[in-house]
């Protein structure tokens, strides 16, 4: 009998050594019936990382490849003058954003990969430009991370402007887990915040912290791929990916540190395991983690009036799982995931357009619009 | 006497020239394990398994292992259009990942010889170089 209880406890441990991973507290689910469906606009694009509508209701474009094409009355123009792109594994023509001002400055914001600076490799670049015709001209570099690396991971690079103007972006751990993150006298794996001339405001949170890139506004970040302003709070919202499992919703704020890769939901992609805390004095705990991943791209709230039912949601591309998902947040609470658009494809991007329509980005389709079902 | 010179001359020969070529593979898989690390396990998964119907598996892949010029140019320069991998069919896309041809052909040579495939014809940067658009 005493060998039974010690066979059954070997047993226990075994199983509860083996890496196991709280699956997310809400689970995502197939709606019934939907009121929407979607229609292409832009067809035959790679990968459609970033997208802008200008105001006379054309769309810019960036492919990971380094094109930026300008889309206008159904036809596809190539713009020249745009920037020498590092294209290496997950590094590549990024994000794009209008200044909230353009129409009274014209400057357009994109991230990209570079090449540019000291040693082999690249990383992640902030630059603006206006454009003139079907050309980019004074362009201006406002940041550049460093030090350049070969690594093909993790270039972040969403761009989004917070109600006074403030520029903000992300930059991923570049691959360097246990070098980057947490070391605020490096980039990467940091939410950066400029203003929109790309000099760092005053009032940064280690504007006075020796040695630190100031540019820093939150550190301990992987991989941020999504990032919007909450229309309704004027807060900067990301959701960023984990390892295997881990991916997280934040709610950025000064000086924050997000825990990567200190506390994490994740585990590594061989199942083995880098941290064994989920939770850490001073470090955040995230607004929402999803286990399993579902690889989150692009974000955007809905609060036009084109769809009634989802006022208030937050859309979520999935890589990963090849879907759209909503997610019903209730004071600061995922309540309930639903997919939309399952087996669209990789969904890479989700903004809401100045029309008030949702526009979802799909690799190796294109561009589609959320309509009513007649 | 000389017979036997000879022989023991082709004889030693042909092992140097086995073990070269052996020792050859092993370090280019040695490479291209961490080039597979970097660059492709976050779809292909870290056994080769891919995800159903989303990304091909790589591990006792059909495609892979009777295409080797496509699955070259795959790697080189991105893979768009439907492809048949194990009896299932994939239309998906995958981006170009500015590997040089020499790291090409370290991943080749790595995942033709990882999960049950098996791949004796060494990839050589040359191969890779030859292999347009």
């Amino acid at each position: 009998m005493k060998q039974f209880y010690s066979i059954f406890a070997l047993i226990f441990i075994v199983f509860t050594a083996c890496a196991q991973q709280k699956e997310s507290e809400v689970e995502a689910s197939t709606p019934s019936e939907s009121n929407y469906t979607s229609e292409i606009v832009v067809s035959d694009l790679n990968i459609p990382w970033g997208m802008a509508f200008l105001p006379d209701g054309s769309m810019l474009i960036t492919e990971k490849s380094g094109e930026l094409i300008h889309f206008y009355e159904g036809e596809k123009q190539l713009i020249e003058g745009t920037p020498n792109v590092y294209v290496r594994g997950q590094g590549g023509f990024m994000d794009v954003k209008l200044h909230p001002d353009y129409i009274e400055n014209g400057w357009i914001y994109f991230s990209f990969a570079s090449a540019e600076g000291e040693g082999d490799g690249g990383n992640t670049a902030i630059l603006r430009a206006k454009l003139n015709g079907n050309t980019l001209v004074n362009s201006e570099m406002l940041y550049k991370a460093s030090p350049n690396s070969k690594r093909g991971q993790h270039f972040g690079s969403r761009i989004e402007f917070d109600d006074e103007g403030y520029l903000y972006f992300s930059i991923g751990d570049r691959g360097d887990r246990d070098v980057n993150p947490q070391d605020i006298t490096r980039d990467c794996g940091k939410i950066y915040r400029l203003n929109d001339d790309g000099s760092v405001p005053d009032d940064n949170p280690f504007i006075n912290t020796e040695n630190a890139k100031t540019a820093i506004y939150s550190y301990g970040h992987r991989n941020p791929q999504g990032m919007v302003k909450n229309p309704f709070t004027g807060a900067i919202w990301t959701n960023e990916h984990g390892p295997k499992g881990g991916d997280e919703i934040n709610i950025i704020e000064k000086g924050n540190n997000y825990g990567w890769p200190v506390i994490s939901y994740g585990i590594n992609y061989s199942g083995t395991t880098f941290t064994d805390i989920t939770e850490k004095e001073g470090m955040e705990q995230p607004l929402f983690y999803w286990v399993p991943s579902i690889a989150p791209s692009g974000m955007a709230f809905v609060s036009s009036n084109k769809y009634p039912e989802w006022k208030g949601n937050v859309l979520v591309g999935a890589l990963k799982f090849e879907y759209l998902e909503r997610l019903v947040i209730e004071n600061n609470k995922v309540v309930k995931r639903e997919k939309l658009l399952e087996d669209i494809g990789r969904v890479r991007n989700v903004i809401q357009g100045p029309d008030g329509f949702i526009y979802v980005a799909v690799e190796g389709k294109g561009i589609y619009k959320i309509v009513p079902q007649n | 006497m000389k017979l036997l010179y000879l022989s023991f001359f082709s004889f030693c020969s042909i092992i140097f020239t086995c073990s070269a070529q052996s020792s050859e593979l092993d370090s280019s898989m040695e490479r291209g394990a961490f080039i597979y690390e970097d660059f492709c396990v976050t779809c292909h998964l870290p056994s080769g398994e891919g995800v159903e119907n989303v990304y091909p598996p790589i591990a006792k892949s059909d495609y892979l292992m009777n295409n080797r010029e496509a699955s070259i140019k795959g790697i080189k320069y991105g893979q768009k259009g439907e492809i048949t991998v194990n009896g299932k069919t994939y239309n998906g896309y995958m981006a170009p990942m500015g590997l040089s041809d020499d790291e090409v052909a370290d991943v080749m040579n790595y995942i033709t010889n990882s999960w049950g495939n098996k791949n004796d014809n060494l990839v050589t940067e040359e191969e890779v170089s030859k292999i347009e658009k």
